[in-house]
């Protein structure tokens, strides 16, 4: 009766929010339309063995073998819509038939992460209440429709497959389940490789939880690699013969610290904090002159710092390989196993969010991978909740810049509004507080203000001039919300204070 | 916490009747909060699905030479800001009257003046007199979307959430008295009430798809019907006034809001004669004043008012243009019309039969006047006007599908019926202005939404067997929720089972009429099947709906001027 009436709620969920997907359909597309597009032709038209190696557009395939084959079976459906979409010389096609076929694969493959929401509520919810909650939570999650059906990726799909894969890997009593959550990790590492930077919380919590238990490590832990290395396998196998070749496809070093947009995270306050300095010291004419003619060039060089030192690839895969570790940590010695698949969530998003605040060329989209899992544990825990609030509601204003055309903007405040509000609503009816600080309040409610100064009053004042300052203004202002609620969050999970006294209370109310 | 609350507020009520409107004003703040919280939520979403709409194509989108009704109003546009009004609606070499001509009544006018001015400081190239002639542009459509968003946030929202809030608990009485009935989650009646109807896809659709502004009109509607509802005669005539002035399509409203006042202020046991008087007077001096004043820039010259009139109601344009749901359009497959009367004949069979068809609904009404029965009158003028009028468009089933939304919370399930049919109705208008999916989108989502509020409650009651366990032992209010609950088991199988089988031929057509060709012997052919089928649901909704007013209540259930 009660999963009926839950899958019932979730299945009427899902087709109201078709509803409005299907009815952005026709809104602007990024760039990465014509990136998936292209990916369909060359799935369709090449070899298997030159999948990697077609270098006819300038949108390389930069995705995991296993994605490529998942754009190799659209392109079967799509010889039946709109054959010409699949020609591989035809670039920035975009007829209404391909716009309407890409658009629905996107909202057809978010079915997957229907599914994976329920199966990650089966786990974590325990009642009705909070499953609705969470639904309405990352169901609806403004971001994913901003990134997916307007921008154009597939994130509702491979977040869904995150989400059965901690589901699956979070039932410790059964072995069997662990195994699945693996082999869905495994798949989805084949399918969009950012997700490495959560693999060490997998690997922790598949040690820890499954593998030293009942004395049969290695026994369990052959099983775990003959899974995930099948997975591998499987995936990489048709390309052996140039592996370097794919891989450096996937790994593109070349490109630059900060990503187009400026990411809100901590080398875009390093950035802001560059540009500070550089115009002070250009005032006492401490600047070499070589740095004063990049500067009076107008563009200013992203790829490098003028006065901080620049941070390099293996510098910054070091600091975030050293931030994790305190947080594996207290996942791997922490003993007390009453809410631990928690802890493991928890460790998830932790890893997320160090990876986004100091990974390498970060896209602002990866965010994404923070808040919806953060959903699950909202729904269940007043300072989860707070963070949440904070959290989303900045990480979506930093999503807004992808979204530059002018008619965009009463529809980003309409949605940055309502989710603000619906998430106020429901967080409230489950914990009588929030308990948000004023100066918290006070830094949300601002940040439709820098939004509107992005699209329009930029504009106004400024014209044409300027061009990086709003955008630098939204990645600054959103890095410092994303760095606070970081920090509080890891010292809260370090720590422990509210997680134990929300238990302890909990078993005090029950009793 | 929040259990206890309710609890002691009910305790509260039993004790004494009088208190229970003094609630703690600690409850009555928060819950005033979560309460404007969650009807901005309804709004926000009203607004994202209008938005959401404004991206798709409006009529004539780059189809020149002739363009369709969004060129026609920024063509107003044009005309106002750059001609004197004497010339607005007389021919002229500046005012081809051909091409899209202002047909629309002076208000109308007023706010494309407006506009223009607005347009010619953002964008001075879309209103140049003679040179701006189909223009077209990526920021013009969203100047022009943008104008009827804020139209809309100024007046059909207002109007709406006070209808909602205000109006709805004097016209229901269950509302107030259970203001505490926790629906799904903690949302209440009304905020189902207000989100229907801003949900209805009909009014978007048309609105923010096709391009038209009929949210000032049928917001000023609503308001007038608010301000009837509590006894304000005056107030209420100035709103339909205004509205009749922006749209002269109001007129289907018309009757029933005079023999409404007309019945009110009978003299009789209710009123003495003075008051009567006295309020009719002011009612009058109302409405010849309004209007004057909106009509005094017309009024200096007989010519100009003739020009004027002949544009707002013009009898050459014949019965009907395109396909639509009416009775003439559907004897005209079997019988021609056109070919065997002349068009002032047709225009006086139109006469008769409308007159005829308003004439019980409005002398019930005259005779016996209660909210509801206006309410209900309101929607028996409108479909008999639009079955049997002269001239009629596919978006008037608008003007009729308003009052149905007025009237949902008191007949959800035929008036949901209705909703879908109306929209249904409108689809070859949308299929060419190439709004198909949006069409099917939205009316998915009103379908859902509305279905989910109104005639499900397993949701909402197994969470309250958890909330609130204790309320839920109270045996009355189980009898009520189940009441108000089981629409679909109360209103009998056959009907079930009529109405899946109406919804059915719905969507087969839909998907017949959006995705195939029809055939070469008839071009028309599924405009002409939408039309005649919607024609057979609105002419036996016709017949419901003035049952429906003879079977309700005549008694005035509150005494009108409270104050």
């Amino acid at each position: 009766m009660k999963t009926y009436i839950s899958d019932k709620f979730l299945v009427k969920t899902f087709l109201l929010i078709t509803c409005i997907k299907i009815l952005l359909i026709p809104t602007y597309h990024s760039t990465d339309f014509e990136v998936h597009r292209n990916w369909l032709a060359i799935t369709h038209n090449l070899p298997v063995n030159e999948w990697y190696i077609s270098e006819k557009s300038q949108w390389t395939l930069d995705y995991p073998p296993l994605f490529a084959w998942f754009e190799y079976s659209l392109s079967k459906i799509a010889t039946l819509i709109d054959f010409k979409m699949l020609n591989i010389n035809n670039h920035n096609y975009a007829s209404v038939q391909t716009k309407l076929f890409q658009r629905c694969t996107v909202i057809c493959a978010d079915l997957v992460f229907a599914y994976g929401i329920r199966e990650a509520a089966q786990t974590f919810c325990k009642s009705i209440q909070n499953f609705m909650v969470f639904v309405l939570l990352s169901l609806y999650n403004i971001g994913l429709l901003i990134v997916d059906h307007i921008h154009f990726q597939y994130n509702g799909f491979l977040l869904g497959i995150l989400l059965i894969s901690i589901a699956k890997a979070s039932k410790i009593s059964s072995q069997n389940e662990i195994l699945q959550g693996a082999f869905w990790f495994a798949v989805l590492l084949n399918l969009k490789h950012i997700y490495l930077y959560i693999a060490p919380a997998y690997g922790t919590w598949l040690l820890r939880s499954y593998c030293l238990k009942d004395n049969q490590f290695i026994y369990r832990f052959i099983k775990l690699g003959v899974i995930v290395t099948f997975v591998f396998i499987l995936s990489f196998g048709p390309f052996i013969n140039h592996l370097p070749q794919v891989l450096s496809r996937l790994f593109p070093f070349k490109r630059g610290i900060i990503h187009a947009y400026w990411a809100p995270n901590a080398w875009a306050l390093c950035a802001g904090a560059d540009k500070l300095l550089s115009v002070i010291w250009k005032k006492f004419n401490w600047l070499d002159n070589v740095k004063i003619a990049s500067m009076s060039g107008g563009l200013v060089q992203e790829d490098s710092f003028m006065i901080l030192p620049t941070p390099t690839p293996i510098f910054t895969f070091v600091i975030t390989f050293l931030l994790t570790i305190p947080a594996l940590w207290t996942l791997f010695f922490n003993t007390n196993t009453y809410n631990s698949p928690k802890n493991f969530v928890r460790c998830i998003i932790l890893c997320g969010l160090t990876s986004f605040m100091f990974g390498w060329h970060v896209h602002e989209k990866a965010i994404l991978t923070a808040i919806i899992p953060l959903c699950i544990l909202a729904t269940s825990n007043a300072f989860d909740a707070r963070i949440f609030i904070i959290l989303s509601s900045v990480g979506h204003t930093s999503l807004f810049p992808l979204l530059y055309p002018q008619e965009l903007m009463p529809l980003k405040l309409i949605l940055w509004f309502m989710y603000l509000i619906k998430s106020i609503i429901l967080l409230k009816n489950q914990f009588d507080c929030i308990g948000l600080y004023s100066y918290e309040q006070f830094y949300v409610g601002f940040l439709p203000v820098i939004t509107i100064y992005e699209t329009v009053i930029h504009r106004i004042i400024f014209s044409d001039k300027l061009p990086f300052l709003p955008l630098a203004l939204t990645s600054i202002y959103c890095g410092l919300g994303i760095s606070y609620s970081y920090i509080i969050y890891y010292y809260e999970y370090l720590f422990k204070n509210s997680y134990c006294n929300s238990e302890i209370n909990k078993k005090k109310v029950e009793q | 916490m929040r259990d206890r609350e309710n609890v002691m507020i009910n305790t509260n009520r039993k004790d004494s009747s009088d208190r229970a409107n003094s609630v703690p004003k600690e409850v009555g703040t928060k819950d005033g909060i979560s309460e404007i919280m969650q009807s901005s939520l309804i709004v926000g979403l009203a607004l994202l699905l209008r938005w959401c709409i404004s991206y798709h194509p409006y009529s004539g989108d780059g189809k020149p030479p002739m363009f369709g009704d969004y060129e026609a109003q920024r063509h107003w546009q044009e005309i106002t800001l750059n001609l004197p009004i004497s010339q607005w609606y007389s021919n002229s070499s500046d005012n081809d009257l051909q091409y899209w001509g202002l047909d629309y009544p002076p208000i109308t006018a007023y706010h494309s003046l407006l506009l223009g001015h607005v347009a010619s400081v953002v964008d001075p190239d879309s209103v140049k007199l003679h040179r701006s002639r189909g223009y077209e542009s990526r920021t013009h459509k969203y100047f022009m979307r943008l104008s009827v968003l804020i139209m809309d946030l100024l007046v059909f929202i207002p109007a709406v959430v006070y209808f909602a809030f205000t109006i709805l608990p004097i016209l229901d009485s269950k509302i107030k008295k259970h203001q505490e009935k926790k629906e799904f989650l903690t949302f209440k009646k009304r905020h189902f009430v207000l989100a229907t109807i801003l949900f209805y896809p009909g009014l978007i659709l048309i609105d923010y798809g096709h391009f038209q502004y009929n949210c000032v009109s049928l917001g000023l509607f609503i308001a007038s019907v608010s301000a009837l509802f509590q006894g304000s005669m005056a107030i209420g005539s100035f709103f339909f006034v205004l509205a009749l002035n922006y749209k002269q399509m109001e007129l289907y409203h018309a009757l029933p809001c005079f023999f409404y006042i007309l019945g009110i202020n009978t003299p009789g046991k209710r009123k003495p004669l003075l008051a009567c008087l006295r309020s009719l007077i002011c009612v009058s001096l109302t409405v010849i004043i309004t209007f004057a004043v909106i009509w005094a820039p017309f009024l200096t010259d007989k010519k100009i008012f003739m020009d004027t009139v002949l544009r707002l109601f013009p009898l050459t344009r014949g019965i009907f243009e395109d396909k639509v749901a009416n009775i003439w359009c559907t004897i005209n497959v079997l019988y021609k019309l056109r070919n065997n009367f002349s068009n002032l004949q047709l225009a006086q069979i139109c006469l008769v039969s409308t007159t005829v068809a308003l004439l019980p609904s409005s002398l019930d009404l005259f005779f016996r006047p209660s909210r509801e029965k206006f309410l209900l009158a309101l929607i028996n003028s409108s479909l008999s006007f639009f079955l049997l009028s002269f001239q009629v468009h596919e978006k008037s089933i608008l003007l009729v599908g308003l009052p149905v939304l007025l009237h949902f919370h008191k007949d959800p399930f035929s008036c949901f019926w209705f909703l879908v049919i109306s929209v249904f109705s409108m689809l070859p208008l949308l299929i060419k202005d190439g709004l198909c999916v949006a069409y099917f989108a939205s009316l998915t989502f009103f379908i859902i939404s509305v279905s989910w509020m109104w005639f499900e409650s397993k949701i909402s009651q197994f969470v309250k067997n958890k909330e609130d366990k204790q309320e839920e032992k109270q045996t009355s209010r189980k009898l009520k929720i189940k009441k108000s609950v089981s629409v679909w088991a109360s209103s009998g199988i056959y009907i079930n089972i009529l109405f899946s089988l109406s919804l059915l031929g719905v969507l087969v057509l839909s998907v017949c009429s959006g995705l195939l060709k029809a055939p070469k012997k008839y071009p028309d052919l599924f405009p002409l099947l939408v039309s005649v089928y919607s024609c057979i649901h609105f002419f036996l909704f016709l017949v419901y709906f003035n049952y429906k007013q003879f079977c309700a209540t005549s008694i005035l259930t509150r005494k009108f001027k409270v104050k």
